[in-house]
């Protein structure tokens, strides 16, 4: 997969939002060991650097945690990623709404659009 | 200890100043862009750290060392323009480069020329501009230095191959080495920078995190550098 990066949006920003979607659809599942910073890294095409940065924010926000000596793995409670789930819905759900406003029509049209998307 | 410190550095050229004040800390481990626009001083700035110009006054330490021969050995370094004799055979400026620096990772270097599709049994003089321009990196980036300075390394060569040469460069440099790239291409190069130092008419007028920079002001590195120094 190729990533990419907007110039305008700090990096770290993007690979934390990569790391979330990665962390939501169970790429990563609860529990589970993270590749090193230096490999996802790689992965991403990133410096290094910026790849720490952004693993520190997800600690920070207790996604993933730190094992001494062992690495870093994904968060073993669950509730935690759904709810991270639940709010990165609703930030989607919020910016089609946005959208729809934009060009004039309320929250019940913009429902019926959705409707007529199939499968 | 610092990687590379500068302290008060002056550099005239007859009564004119190329380089005024200059006063800067760079730790090991970092991608730095030295971004400045045509004759801000980069050039001039870059040749002190290599000992190819004497300063006017201060002083420039590399790991504690003043430059000179010690630090030579530590520094490896892309001039704007090659040096190399044109009418060598790749593989006989490699093992050039083997005698010559005790650093030099010929495998490495081969390793890349292959990655790169260049053949080793040709003449630098038979190459294209981009072609010669790879060759040149590939020498630099195969020695394992402490500070990697590249004048422009992506002036001739296309996206696709920059792309490349940015990967390299990231997968390279390892935890206590450092880059200083200098370059007025910023959008090419920004996405793999740490920090990012301005310089402007001989003198440093913003040094900062790349990140924090982009969050401050909304914005890339390209664009805040455009605003700065609108002509």
């Amino acid at each position: 997969m190729e990533f990419t990066f907007e110039n305008n949006i700090p990096i770290y920003i993007q690979l934390l939002d990569y790391m979330k979607i990665y962390l939501i659809s169970g790429v990563f599942k609860s529990g589970e060991k993270l590749p090193s910073v230096r490999e996802f890294a790689t992965t991403f095409k990133v410096n290094p650097n910026t790849m720490q940065k952004a693993l520190s924010e997800l600690e920070s926000m207790n996604l993933i945690y730190t094992e001494r000596t062992n690495g870093k793995y994904v968060t073993k409670d669950e509730k935690i990623i759904e709810k991270l789930k639940d709010e990165y819905a609703m930030t989607l759900a919020k910016s089609y709404f946005q959208g729809m406003k934009r060009i004039g029509l309320g929250k019940a049209d913009s429902i019926k659009y959705l409707e007529r998307i199939k499968g | 200890m610092e990687l590379l410190e500068i302290k008060s550095l002056d550099k005239k050229y007859g009564d004119k100043y190329a380089l005024k004040d200059i006063n800067l800390k760079l730790s090991g481990g970092k991608i730095i862009g030295l971004l400045g626009k045509n004759g801000a001083g980069k050039t001039t700035l870059i040749k002190l750290i290599n000992d190819l110009l004497t300063p006017t006054s201060g002083e420039i330490l590399i790991k504690g060392n003043k430059v000179g021969v010690e630090t030579k050995k530590i520094v490896s370094y892309l001039p704007e323009r090659t040096y190399l004799n044109k009418q060598m055979k790749v593989n006989e400026v490699l093992s050039y480069f083997e005698d010559f620096y005790e650093n030099f990772d010929a495998q490495k270097a081969r390793k890349l020329l292959k990655d790169l599709d260049l053949d080793e049994n040709q003449k630098l003089s038979k190459m294209s501009k981009g072609m010669q321009e790879k060759v040149q990196l590939v020498l630099v980036m195969s020695r394992n230095a402490d500070l990697y300075i590249l004048d422009e390394p992506l002036g001739g060569v296309d996206p696709a191959t920059r792309d490349y040469i940015l990967d390299t460069i990231l997968s390279n440099f390892n935890e206590n080495a450092s880059v200083i790239i200098s370059t007025h291409l910023i959008s090419d190069i920004e996405r793999i920078l740490d920090e990012v130092v301005f310089i402007d008419k001989g003198k440093i007028v913003l040094q900062s995190d790349t990140d924090e920079l982009r969050k401050k002001e909304n914005a890339s590195i390209d664009e805040i550098f455009r605003r700065m120094f609108k002509c």
